[in-house]
């Protein structure tokens, strides 16, 4: 029946075959509305929109700016949640409110540095060790990254973090080297398929260089699941700082660290909960934000109905 | 009473752009015993229409109107228990790929055990169980089923895969058999065999038939009566030599032009146009898009008029006040 | 110490000490690194271990159930649940069940893992739990256990919610494949469909991302044996970090790299015994 025009899906065909001719306004439409359709992933991007405005304006929007470095009011120590102070004081005085907001720059800022550091180069050697599959390259990048991989990213951080002076600089440098090789793996892993596609073999032919075969032709089609990676990573490597910073492995005081006031406020649990609660549950909406981003994300790119 | 009526049959699925009204209002009656063809391009409502008979249906689809009945009752509405027996002792499907019909992490023996197992009233043992399964698997002319039995799916070829689905459905189809292109994905030859064994298997036992394809060759030596569907709407039925050799509607006289012939005769017609979008049907007859004998009146909707020597046609051309003009 | 040698020399010095015994000495133990090995990582493996135990057994359960009713409000219960259980951190759930089981209400202890006035079994495997069913000490099997529940569910907490999502996707799956249709039209029962047939193919995805996550637990044991001063590897690894002890430090990171390799050997042979297309395809040369 090869003659006959190719007609409708009635099931899972028919949405691809309305895709042909549609303009670029159509196609974010579509992604928005996979987006939107789980009403988690907006308050998720809500969430996150709202985090990053707190950090960006922390200085004008905390009621206690100074609060944020070094500063000491053993008048006010150990307050408990009150009007003055929302989320109460902690064991020196400082505003755990105004602390939080400040905190948040530190995590965003952990996150950004490591994802920019680590998703690059990951990526590349992905992208390389895909392209020359099965020589002699590919198999030491990939049995680099396993090497990696066999290690805790947080235990690998942490070891990392340890030998190099505890600062907030090397953990950054410590998260991002436990982070790169998921990246070669998972770019790796679909490269390698693609690579063998009639097109990508096409482009070879008509002399595309191997340059333009790697960015051009096979990471457009890796991008959906890297970006769903990165913001779920988002999420990830903020846990892993906090956690370096928990056992007193990250950023040092006075830096305001969601992860550093959790610690030192669990010496004064349960009597004054609030020193380390409220610090903890602002780690847990900026997860959670970024957790249900990524799979907002995720289903923006994949297929299928219901 | 026939043994199966889907009566007005209106099937919707729900996607990003909107509502897809993909069933528009099908109707198709089964005598025991009979062979029916459901024939059409791909994506017409073939799988929607015996779906809905099964009640499988994903979960983005919704019954919009009308009914099926089996053996007079609704199937669509019944109570789940009752369905279930149904499904059990009466009526069974067939997929289109075997590769994916059969569950890849379990023996044959384990799921077609289990099958005949659910389907029996009794508690069987393990002798009758076994007993069973080589039957059907002999039904469906598996050589070695002791072999067969203790294989994964994939394991086995397509050809053999299909006799299994086959086996499995003979165990609880004792009523009707709904096959949903059982050879398209299998080679040619094979598919030919496969057709022939269930063609025998099923006048043997009097089973009754829905078959589903777009390989019109297939059907012609299979079937008693031929439903012919366009974009959701039955738009002619009548017996099986009548509709190959008269065929009424527009839409099959394309269709069998367009298969091409061995006998020669150059490169087959094809049929213009599109299949019409499930979103903005148009409202009347759903094939006027591509009619070369389009009318006026054909925003309307056409309802079955007796047409050629036996047949019944969804088209104004039958209807008496307009044929003159 | 070979210093002068190069560092190629040194490495193999190193390694040849790893195949005969000498792991180096531990400044901050004094002693062989290999003897804190052996006394500190049974009470971690035990550790690690229960909380795979309560990993598993609460997040297939809860991913079948949230599959195979897709979008309802049990399924919509799972996810919040899952997003909680990802979101906060082992160590935040670590102290809030230390605040609310622990110290409020004295349900369960707060740290250690036996009550002062138990003796410990004597040492078998190191695993208490074990050593003291081996004894018949029913007693300090009991306490053993009561003292692994908090620590044990704050280690599986993140775990339980990460698989749980990952069966209930797979579930999904499997629930739109043609051969559970196919099963629903041969009138199988949907308790056998579910428990059985959608259950092992299911089972597959969960149970390989299940060993990565158990195996990276030894790094989220870090922080629990911290809080709940439980005397294990990880928190002697935690204080040869602390203190820059580079003996201790690298045989931390090679356990945890063994680890890793053990858990994904059990999971090659988990999921070729779930999965015979993995199983026989070397074999009959499909």
């Amino acid at each position: 029946m090869g003659t006959l025009t190719h007609g409708l899906g009635c099931e899972g065909e028919a949405v691809n075959n309305l895709k042909s001719g549609r303009s670029l306004s159509e196609r974010y439409g579509r992604y928005w509305y996979k987006f939107r359709r789980n009403k988690l992933s907006i308050i998720g991007l809500a969430a996150i929109i709202a985090v990053i405005f707190i950090a960006l304006f922390a200085p004008w929007l905390s009621p206690y700016p100074s609060n944020a470095g070094l500063f000491v009011n053993f008048a006010a120590a150990g307050q408990a949640p009150s009007g003055t102070h929302v989320f109460g004081t902690e064991e020196i005085g400082r505003d755990i409110f105004s602390r939080i907001m400040f905190g948040f720059q530190y995590s965003l800022m952990l996150m950004v540095v490591v994802l920019s550091i680590s998703v690059a180069p990951g990526v590349i050697l992905g992208l390389i060790a895909g392209y020359y599959n099965g020589r002699g390259i590919s198999v030491v990048i990939m049995r680099l990254a396993d090497v990696f991989v066999a290690v805790p990213p947080l235990l690998l951080a942490l070891s990392v973090a340890s030998v190099l002076t505890p600062s907030a600089v090397n953990a950054m440098l410590a998260v991002s080297l436990a982070w790169w090789p998921w990246y070669t793996r998972l770019v790796y892993s679909s490269s390698s398929s693609i690579r063998n596609e009639d097109y990508v073999r096409a482009a070879e032919l008509v002399g595309a260089s191997r340059w333009h075969i790697m960015f051009k032709e096979i990471l457009p089609n890796s991008l959906g699941s890297i970006l769903t990676k990165v913001t779920l990573d988002c999420g990830w490597v903020i846990l892993i700082g906090a956690s370096l910073s928990y056992v007193g492995l990250g950023a040092q005081a006075p830096t305001p660290d969601l992860g550093t006031m959790i610690a030192e406020g669990a010496a004064y649990l349960p009597a004054q909960w609030w020193i380390s609660i409220f610090p903890a549950f602002a780690i847990v909406v900026v997860i959670l934000g970024f957790n249900l981003l990524g799979d907002g994300i995720n289903d923006m790119f994949s297929s299928g109905i219901s | 009473m026939p043994l199966l009526e889907v009566k007005d049959l209106r099937v919707n699925y729900r996607v990003y752009e909107g509502t897809l009204k993909v069933l528009n209002g099908v109707n198709i009656s089964l005598e025991k015993g009979e062979k029916v063809g459901i024939i059409g391009e791909s994506a017409c409502g073939k799988t929607t229409t015996v779906k809905s008979v099964m009640r499988l249906l994903a979960s983005n689809a919704k019954i919009a109107g009308g009914e099926v009945r089996y053996a007079g009752e609704d199937v669509l509405t019944m109570a789940k228990g009752r369905l279930r027996d149904l499904r059990r002792k009466k009526m069974s499907m067939i997929f289109q790929d075997p590769s994916a019909a059969l569950n890849p992490v379990f023996t044959i023996r384990q799921q077609l055990y289990d099958i005949i197992k659910f389907s029996a009233d009794t508690r069987l043992s393990k002798e009758e169980t076994h007993e069973g399964a080589l039957k059907y698997l002999k039904e469906a002319a598996l050589p070695e089923p002791e072999r067969i039995l203790d294989s994964y799916p994939f394991q086995l070829s397509g050809g053999m895969k299909q006799r299994v689905s086959i086996a499995m459905a003979l165990v609880s189809a004792n009523e009707l058999l709904i096959a949903d292109e059982p050879g398209t994905s299998l080679d040619v030859t094979i598919e030919d065999q496969i057709m022939r064994l269930l063609k025998k298997i099923v006048e043997e036992k009097e089973i009754s038939v829905i078959l589903i394809t777009h390989a019109l060759g297939t059907v012609k030596n299979f079937v008693d009566r031929i439903y012919v569907m366009y974009a959701g709407t039955i738009v002619e039925e009548g017996p099986t030599k009548e509709v190959f050799n008269n065929p009424q509607h527009p839409y099959t006289q394309m269709l069998i032009k367009a298969v091409p012939k061995l006998t020669g005769g150059g490169v087959p017609e094809g049929i213009l146009g599109q299949v019409p979008s499930y979103l903005t049907p148009p409202s009347g007859c759903r094939f006027v898009t591509r009619c070369p004998y389009r009318m006026e009146v054909c925003d309307q909707v056409p309802r079955m008029y007796k047409a050629g020597t036996d047949q019944k046609a969804a088209c104004f051309l039958y209807d008496e006040g307009h044929r003159s003009k | 110490m070979h210093l002068n040698d190069p560092i190629f020399v040194q490495y193999f010095y190193w390694v040849q000490g790893i195949f005969t015994g000498d792991w180096g000495i531990a400044l901050f133990t004094q002693r062989n690194v290999l003897l804190d090995v052996q006394e500190f990582l049974p009470s971690t493996v035990e550790l690690i271990a229960v909380a795979a135990i309560i990993d598993l057994l609460i997040a297939v359960p809860l991913g079948l159930v949230a599959g195979r009713y897709a979008n309802s409000a049990v399924d919509n219960g799972v996810r919040i649940l899952s997003y909680i259980g990802i979101a906060i951190p082992s160590f935040v759930v670590a102290v809030l069940l230390q605040i609310s089981l622990g110290y409020g209400t004295h349900l369960f202890p707060i740290i250690g893992r036996l009550s002062q006035t138990t003796a410990p079994p004597p040492t078998i495997t190191g695993l208490y739990t074990i050593d003291s069913l081996l004894t018949g000490n029913f007693g300090a099997f009991g306490d053993a256990l009561w003292h692994l529940v908090l620590p044990a569910f704050a280690l599986a907490l993140g775990p339980i919610a990460q698989e749980a999502r990952i069966m209930r996707s797979a579930v999904v799956e499997n629930l739109h494949s043609d051969y559970t249709l196919s099963e629903i039209s041969h009138g199988l029962p949907e308790r056998t469909i579910a428990l059985k047939y959608l259950m092992k193919p299911s089972l597959i995805p969960t149970i390989t991302i299940y060993a990565l996550d158990i195996s990276a637990q030894i790094g989220n044991a870090f922080l629990i044996e911290l809080i709940f001063n439980w005397p294990g590897f990880s928190r002697y690894g935690l204080n040869a970090m602390l203190s820059k002890d580079l003996n201790a430090i690298v045989a931390v990171v090679l356990v945890a790299g063994i680890m890793f390799a053990v858990a994904n050997i059990l999971v090659d042979l988990v999921v070729g015994y779930l999965d015979p297309r993995i199983r026989l395809r070397g074999r009959s040369g499909e």
